[in-house]
């Protein structure tokens, strides 16, 4: 399927800007108010190149979610904050801006869909309407241009009969459907970056399916740079190269999804891919790792994983082990992965 | 027909009471809590206090007969003789706004407790018994419900006249429908419970399952509910009263001495000001305890 | 839609029956209850005739539904004239009242609502806090006696009774009843825009709006307004409703001819046929309000229309 010319970027991203698209430093965010803050994410770092798909896989509460409104501005911000960090994009720190330039960047350059379709449009718009202000917010463009383009993006995310659709209203579209316009709501102006953050999670197995096909083509076609955030690691093995971990607001490993697979470092990851179940399987009861993630605030020492983790040492309770490079791929935050490479 | 909340109690009242059945409160920690949490809790505390000790000893209170008039007197400002002066008939505005004070005590204290009583029969009786009965009386009371309370007084009075007790006919009446929604809710809810079920299997009469066992458990709402209102029913009764149709001239309540002062306007401000002043704390507090009365006995979630 | 339309017309005959009952049956006597103990046989014979009260219960029921329904309410036993032409009169200054306490309390009540949720915890939250609080506890017609003494006595800013001839000299008599009227309104839609407005701030769609680039003045307007304002049509009813009972104190204490002024005068008067014109008057009224309300929320929520 030919896409029209106005969705497709000329020239190759990389070339726009030299060195990665989005890179994270030491970012941590608190909420509450200063002095009893809880931190909720702490000392986050990791880089995406051009054209990558890249994901972050944890539990809820493992501060994933939040790493991704940080990148869009979006934390609540009287309750949370910004404690330390950068975040570049194309080499542009993001939280220096002045606050009223964000809204330009996102939808623009940065676009992000979120996890329930259901509750994400506006009841009372048209997703003509709710499609078009996206686009309207930064590009100006010709009423009659605009509708073609609209067309164009319900085409490219395959939603059927796209000229009748326009003044259809969002309960009148299944979950599925919903997230389609979602996403063409955020690729509408060519964003460079998408960050999709549980986008699957709330559909059926098979409409599942359908929505990550429809990004593997958005990556394609439009050449988009893309972050998805999941708790399904099959999720993220499906469109992304690369995978980070993340547990209790931190990052424990960070390695392409093979190497993920194939030899994981660090203790928390094992542990997921065990508890993913096989179809071989002869047990029938699942694994789980023992104990419950910390509540935020909760370890105030040491390796967050370790009161759960079977590899455990002394140092690991005593020092906070940083994102330590295991392989020149592989990236682990784990005194005993460390060690055991040296 | 859309059922229309009627106009209940304070704002805050307009949430659902309908579900939360409270916890048992138990102590004086609980009682001392309720009060003084907060200033403004205090200060509400403070003036329902003031009031309750002027309703109840206003007799020996009051400078002056409230009736006594006297043409040498007319109209005077505040003075020492007459705190707030006097009205165009030269009685004594303190002593009119100290007996007032009673009759709002009283329409206040006995409307909501009578609307109380026969709103919990009938909203018991809808929903305990459902079927035609239930939606007879739902029918009924959701009509009522439609009508703010001051019509539904004043058509009532229409009707019925100015003695005292019409008037506590007419306040309660008033409120009735309230009571009635929230007490078959609350029985709705109640009825699920096991221990209907069971009282009814060990073979319990109908009317001691009711009183026993179901009116315990839906009081805390009806309590709530019924402090919630005491502000509504002086407010009301002081509406009635300037309009007229409420505590008859001579006797003093504050909504007729607005009203009287409202024929002397180029006399003297005072007994408007004075009387309305009081309407507004009084009420206000009364709201301000009933709200802290409700955070106890059936906390919201969200503010 | 048209079941809502459909079940108006049992409702109104409930209500109707109700004020029959409560007319009828209720009070005792009417004949005495006008007239006095002391009335002459002769009188009262009199006025039972001249008020239809002479015939059998069942067929005072059924004038009573047939002359609602042709607009006959009979005539004043004080003056003679029809009810009719009595109600007519003044129906059209309560509207007036209402509708103009209704314009400006929706003016003041959102904004300042919308104000105070978006600037919650600070200023204009606490200020509205206080506002409602105590726009609950002031009495109307307090409120109105204070703007009387204060900007018509003594400033002389705005006449002290009457309705007003000619389209600027009524809005200038309409301006004091409507301001009392519209800031109690006001406190109420305000408290209730507050509570609305905040809740939608925290849905998805908020999110998304501000994910898409919109700038927060277009996220409030555009997206989270109109949603917020859906559920406020519900309080919007009440409100005007509380409005037209609280007309009825207002009128009397600026001297406006109205409805409630003329109700409470022929109670005071015990004038029968007009108390019940007037009584009937309002509950047709108030079924009216409640029904319009129905129907506007049909034709706001689009997921209610497109089904």
């Amino acid at each position: 399927m030919t896409v029209a010319p106005s969705l497709s970027r000329q020239q190759p991203v990389a070339s726009v800007h030299p060195g990665p698209l989005l890179n994270v430093e030491d970012l941590s965010i608190e909420f509450g108010p200063k002095g009893t803050a809880v931190r909720v994410v702490e000392g986050v770092s990791f880089s995406i190149d051009a054209g990558a798909a890249v994901g972050i896989v944890g539990e809820s509460g493992s501060g994933k979610s939040m790493t991704s409104l940080a990148v869009m501005g979006l934390i609540p911000s009287p309750p949370g904050r910004i404690a330390t960090g950068r975040i570049l994009f194309e080499g542009v720190d993001l939280l220096g801006l002045p606050r009223s330039r964000m809204p330009e960047i996102r939808g623009r350059d940065i676009a992000m869909i979120f996890q329930e379709p259901m509750s994400s449009l506006n009841p009372v718009m048209t997703i003509g309407d709710q499609i078009g202000e996206a686009i309207k917010l930064h590009e100006k463009m010709g009423r009659e241009e605009r509708r073609q383009r609209i067309i164009e993006l319900l085409k490219l995310v395959g939603i059927p009969d796209p000229e009748r659709r326009l003044g259809a209203y969002p309960h009148q579209f299944s979950g599925g459907m919903r997230q389609r316009v979602m996403i063409a709501m955020a690729v509408a102006c060519n964003p460079k970056l998408l960050i999709a953050d549980e986008p699957t999670t709330a559909l059926d197995v098979t409409i599942q399916a359908q929505v990550l096909e429809l990004m593997h083509k958005i990556r394609r076609t439009l050449n988009t740079t893309i972050l998805l955030i999941s708790h399904d690691l099959g999720v993220i093995a499906d469109v992304c190269e690369r995978v980070i971990v993340m547990y209790a607001g931190r990052v424990v490993e960070d390695a392409d999804v093979k190497t993920i697979f194939r030899s994981p470092k660090h203790p928390y990851t094992r542990g997921l891919l065990q508890s993913i179940p096989r179809l071989k399987d002869e047990n029938t009861r699942l694994y789980q790792i023992p104990g419950m993630v910390p509540l935020p605030g909760t370890i105030k020492q040491g390796c967050p994983f370790f009161p759960r983790c079977p590899d455990r040492i002394d140092k690991c309770a005593l020092e906070t082990p940083p994102l330590l490079e295991i392989t020149p791929r592989q990236k682990a935050a784990c005194w005993v992965a460390a060690e055991a490479t040296s | 027909m859309t059922i229309l909340p009627g106009s209940v109690g304070t704002l805050s009242a307009l949430d659902d009471v309908e579900h939360a059945i409270a916890p048992e409160p138990s102590g004086t920690a609980l009682l001392k809590d309720m009060f003084f949490g907060q200033a403004s809790t205090i200060f509400a505390f403070s003036v329902v206090v003031i009031f309750l000790l002027v309703a109840i000893l206003a007799p020996w209170l009051a400078p002056y007969d409230p009736l006594a008039q006297s043409v040498l007197s007319i109209n005077k400002q505040p003075s020492w003789a007459h705190w707030l002066g006097t009205d165009q008939f030269g009685r004594d505005v303190l002593s009119r706004m100290i007996h007032g004070s009673r009759n709002s005590l009283l329409f206040g204290l006995i409307s909501p407790a009578l609307a109380a009583f026969f709103g919990t029969i009938l909203g018991v009786t809808a929903g305990y018994f459902g079927g035609v009965v239930d939606r007879v009386i739902s029918r009924v009371v959701d009509l009522l419900l439609a009508f703010p309370e001051l019509l539904l007084a004043i058509m009532i009075a229409a009707v019925l006249g100015g003695a005292f007790w019409n008037i506590i006919a007419v306040i309660t009446v008033a409120f009735i429908p309230g009571f009635a929604r929230v007490a078959r809710a609350s029985t709705l809810a109640v009825k699920q419970e096991p221990y209907i079920e069971a009282a009814v299997a060990v073979g319990l009469r109908t009317p001691t399952i009711i009183i026993r066992h179901v009116i315990p458990n839906i009081s805390a709402p009806i309590l709530v509910l019924m402090t919630l209102w005491v502000a509504s029913a002086i407010r009301l009764e002081a509406s009635l009263s300037f309009l007229g149709i409420g505590t008859r001239a001579p006797n003093p309540s504050w909504g007729n001495i607005i009203r009287d002062g409202l024929n002397n306007l180029f006399g003297s401000p005072w007994p408007i000001i004075a009387a309305g002043f009081a309407i507004t704390c009084v009420v206000l507090s009364f709201n301000l305890m009933g709200d802290a009365v409700r955070d106890v006995l059936d906390p919201e979630t969200t503010r | 839609m048209l079941y809502r339309l459909a079940d108006a017309i049992p409702t109104i005959w409930l209500v109707l029956t109700l004020v029959f009952i409560a007319m009828r049956i209720l009070p005792g006597d009417p004949a005495i209850a006008a007239l006095g103990d002391g009335a002459l046989p002769e009188q009262l014979a009199e006025f039972r005739e001249k008020m239809g009260l002479n015939v059998p219960i069942w067929q005072q029921y059924f004038n009573f539904l047939i002359g609602t329904l042709t607009l006959d309410f009979g005539k004043s036993y004080m003056n003679g004239a029809p009810v009719l032409d009595l109600i007519a009169r003044n129906l059209p200054y309560t509207i007036q009242l209402t509708v103009a306490a209704m314009i400006l309390g929706t003016v003041i009540g959102i904004p300042f609502g919308v104000l105070a949720a978006v600037r919650r915890g600070k200023l204009p939250d606490s200020g509205m806090r206080i506002f409602s609080l105590v726009g609950y506890a002031v009495p109307d017609f307090y409120l109105g006696a204070l703007f009387l003494i204060g900007f018509a006595l003594n400033l002389r800013w705005f006449p002290i009774n009457g309705a007003g001839s000619g389209f600027f000299d009524i809005l200038h008599h309409l301006f004091l009843p409507a301001l009392t009227l519209a800031l109690v309104k006001a406190a109420f839609i305000g408290r209730l825009t507050r509570a609305s407005v905040l809740e939608v701030l925290g849905k998805d769609y908020v999110r998304t709006a501000r994910a898409k680039g919109a700038r927060e003045n277009r996220v409030i307007y555009r997206h989270a307004l109109r949603n917020a304002l859906l559920p406020l049509a519900t309080g919007m009813g009440l409100s005007l409703l509380a409005t037209l009972s609280g007309s009825v104190a207002v009128e009397l204490v600026f001297n406006r001819p109205g409805i409630g002024r003329l109700l409470i005068q022929s109670i005071t008067e015990r004038d029968y046929g007009v108390i019940q014109g007037g009584v009937v008057v309002f509950a047709l009224l108030v079924v009216f309000v409640n029904l319009m309300m129905d129907l506007l929320y049909v034709v706001i929520d689009p997921r209610i229309r497109v089904k």
